[in-house]
């Protein structure tokens, strides 16, 4: 196809779909959904987009990447190129392109989208991380000369690594301090495999380590260190990222029999410690073979709990959302992939009793049947009881997946660190800078329950806070 | 890091590790837990930091091999290394001078115990240590707590050392026959479920230290919950240590079977594996 396509040609180009793993098979096994545009593909996708003068998606992306001059790089061939101009912003393309909302952030923006389907900028941005990882592995710049600056960053989720990346190409020494025995923080024990495979966030990570980054496994701050022992032991400055950390029940009665899991607990059974590979791995789950298993909550992570527990070979698999559809925060995506294997969906109901066997097991969740009222704070339409529509749904398992709260450890450890009513750390939005000197806090720990990428966004922001902080 | 300075038996199955690990050997306090993955497919399990060498750099944990990860671990030696080791974890002990303390420790319990008992001596309780075992192989740490309690008395369920009974059989002649102001207890949970009987009645403050099942130990996952006081707790943060009169042991121990089965798989494979391996060498 020429390179010299008129706008008009360019927008008659079909949107190119992604290939993804045969739907009866994937829900047997744990190998990623999406298999990724091919060399094809992809450049008939980046020849999708029109090389706006002004372009307006990068407005979208939270960390800005320079998403036509990548795409420009596809349709001419040079995926190598392309990848070089994403990592100039983003060094972790492999898992932004895929766990990512670009539909609610580049994409959106797209303007190809205001009459055609938007290009496909996620798919793309998967494309050539992917495309440099397997073919010439991924390459990091040149190390920058060193500024002597120790920064400690807390958490190795998605803030405190897009910090790192950043911090550690300024000539900072960068040490991220994690909580569990591997990096990651929810894109290793959250997001499950077939939809991030974790040696794609292993490979990532490396070249972070390859960079200069040092990374402490099994380092919980506020007990193994404070936050005051980090800055006494040298630290220039601190980067908090811990993440939300503490999960939320439902507060209903039966909540402690044997079967009621949190998705936390869930998902960080079956990712992180590979308990759907068990006996072979020491770490055990729910045995959910031919089960019912019920997940509550609308949004990404009930998604994969639910998709989770038809892998490991539930007979019916539940979602169970107190509102409608049209509320449901999960991405569009996830849902569909959910309905495709085989994921049953009940909207507007909540439980209000989870019902036992005489040996203390989960055997049925009591459901109250919900309509919509006024819209809520959150501008969503407030689900309303309706009196004497309770039912019962028999249930062997259930994950409750209704969102995180703050993990208090970093609040009890650091007395003088101002957070607000809800645990939540108060930091500035622009510099991240919390009341502490030389302490900045971004992600969920500071924002509560979010997504990947505006943890990252916020990171990026902290790395470039830091730095100017350190040259004060 | 991580590396096992020594490693000896004190009881059938059950070994005494020092491991070196200096950050948690100058932080750990009397009540608090590190959480211990043997190898890289191993599991996450909490164990109670018996003692600490903050010079030397090492803490000291006792273990009895019961399921495949506690059994994989009493089969290292000094000089090995443990894959993970992350803590000090959870709250510590609630130490006060109470007046009279009773630490009761109910067979690998009295290591959990002992640190505790060492520092409600240290802050000035007259401090009395009752050791309960199944028979006298399974009792522990006798000269240990000889060493730093006011008195100590041993019970066994088969009456082979010290007295014949339960732990708690002593603690309620104790009762008779003095003022007690203080009980700990730590072992299995119908032991500690006795303890909390027994010294409610009386109105004697009484703490167990709960062990249900973890995976991060940080409070992340929810998975240790339990009910005290009609609430849900979650025991890695929350605790380990809550009042015994207000624990639902009944809650606890029906969670603590959640993986019976598989755990039986999981040591099934590991002892059929051990066997093919001992045969192999023979």
């Amino acid at each position: 196809m020429p390179q010299t396509l008129t706008n008009k040609e360019r927008m008659k180009i079909p949107k190119q779909q992604m290939p993804e793993q045969d739907q009866t098979k994937r829900s047997n096994n744990f190998d990623e959904v999406n298999l990724g545009l091919t060399e094809e593909l992809a450049k008939l996708e980046a020849l999708r987009c029109i090389q706006c003068p002004k372009p307006t998606c990068i407005e979208g992306c939270p960390v800005g990447v320079k998403i036509g001059s990548f795409i420009g790089l596809i349709a001419e061939g040079d995926y190598l190129g392309a990848a070089a101009k994403l990592k100039e912003d983003n060094l972790l393309p492999a898992i932004c392109g895929r766990v990512c909302p670009q539909e609610e952030q580049c994409e959106v923006k797209c303007v190809v989208g205001k009459k055609n389907e938007p290009v496909a900028i996620g798919r793309l941005e998967r494309f050539v991380a992917d495309y440099e990882r397997e073919t010439v592995g991924i390459r990091t710049p040149e190390p920058k000369p060193k500024t002597g600056k120790k920064i400690g960053i807390v958490g190795s989720g998605p803030a405190g690594l897009s910090c790192a990346g950043d911090l550690i190409q300024m000539g900072h020494d960068v040490t991220v301090f994690e909580a569990l025995h591997e990096p990651g923080g929810v894109l290793i024990y959250g997001i499950p495999e077939f939809r991030l495979p974790k040696n794609i966030v292993k490979d990532e990570i490396d070249s972070l380590k390859k960079l200069g980054v040092n990374f402490e496994m099994n380092s919980v701050i506020g007990f193994t260190d404070t936050v005051d022992e980090l800055m006494q032991n040298g630290y220039d400055a601190i980067f908090i990222a811990v993440g939300a950390g503490l999960p939320y029940f439902l507060n209903i009665s039966g909540e402690n029999l044997n079967g009621v899991y949190s998705s936390n607990e869930f998902l960080t059974r079956v990712n992180l410690m590979k308990a759907y590979r068990f006996p072979e791995f020491d770490t055990p789950v729910f045995n959910c073979k031919d089960k019912n298993v019920a997940v509550f909550g609308g949004g990404n992570t009930a998604m994969d709990a639910v998709r989770t527990s038809k892998r490991l070979g539930a007979m019916n698999a539940y979602i169970i959302y107190r509102r409608s559809d049209v509320e449901m925060p999960a991405r569009k995506e996830e849902i569909h992939h959910a309905k495709e294997e085989g994921i049953e969906f009940t909207f507007l109901a909540n439980p209000v009793e989870f019902i036992g066997d005489e040996r203390g097991w989960l055997k049925s969740v009591k459901l109250q049947k919900m309509e919509l009222g006024e819209p809520d704070a959150s501008g969503r339409k407030r689900p309303v009881p309706i009196q004497g529509s309770e039912y019962i749904l028999p249930v062997d398992m259930a994950v409750v997946a209704i969102g995180n709260g703050s993990n208090p450890i970093i609040q009890k450890t650091t007395p003088d660190l101002e957070f607000n009513k809800w645990g939540n750390i108060v930091a500035d939005e622009e510099t991240m800078k919390t009341n502490k000197k030389g302490v900045f806090a971004g992600g969920d720990i500071v924002t509560g329950g979010a997504t990947v990428i505006l943890a990252m966004g916020a990171g990026r922001k902290a790395a470039k806070a830091i730095n100017d902080y350190l040259k004060e | 890091m991580n590396q096992i300075i020594s490693a000896d038996f004190i009881a059938p199955n059950i070994k005494r590790f020092k491991i070196l690990s200096p950050k948690i050997a100058a932080k750990r306090k009397p009540g608090q837990f590190v959480i211990i993955r043997v190898n890289d497919k191993g599991e996450r399990i909490p164990l109670t930091i018996a003692d600490s060498d903050p010079v030397e750099g090492t803490i000291q944990i006792i273990v009895q091999a019961i399921g495949k990860t506690t059994q994989e671990l009493n089969q290292l030696k000094a000089g090995d290394f443990i894959s993970d080791v992350v803590g000090p974890l959870g709250k510590p002990s609630h130490i006060e001078n109470f007046g009279t303390a009773v630490s009761i420790g109910g067979g690998v319990g009295t290591a959990i115990a002992f640190p505790t008992a060492v520092a409600l001596k240290q802050a000035g309780n007259h401090t009395i240590s009752i050791i309960g075992g199944r028979s006298k192989d399974y009792v522990i740490l006798e000269d240990e707590m000889k060493n730093i309690c006011d008195e100590v008395f041993i019970t066994t369920d088969d009456g082979s050392y010290g007295k014949h009974g339960f732990v708690t059989d002593q603690l309620k002649e104790l009762i008779e026959s003095r003022n007690i102001d203080f009980v700990l207890a730590i072992g299995p949970i119908p032991m500690m479920k006795a303890v909390a009987e027994v010294t409610r009645e009386k109105g004697i403050q009484t703490v167990v230290s709960l062990n249900p099942v973890m995976v991060d130990g940080t409070g992340m996952c929810g998975g240790c919950r339990a009910t005290v006081d009609d609430k849900t707790v979650f025991v890695c943060v929350d605790g380990p240590e809550f009042d015994a009169h207000k624990v639902d042991f009944e809650t606890l121990m029906r969670r603590n079977q959640t993986y019976n089965s598989q755990e039986r798989t999981a040591l099934d494979q590991h002892e059929c594996k051990l066997e093919k391996y001992n045969l192999q060498k023979a």
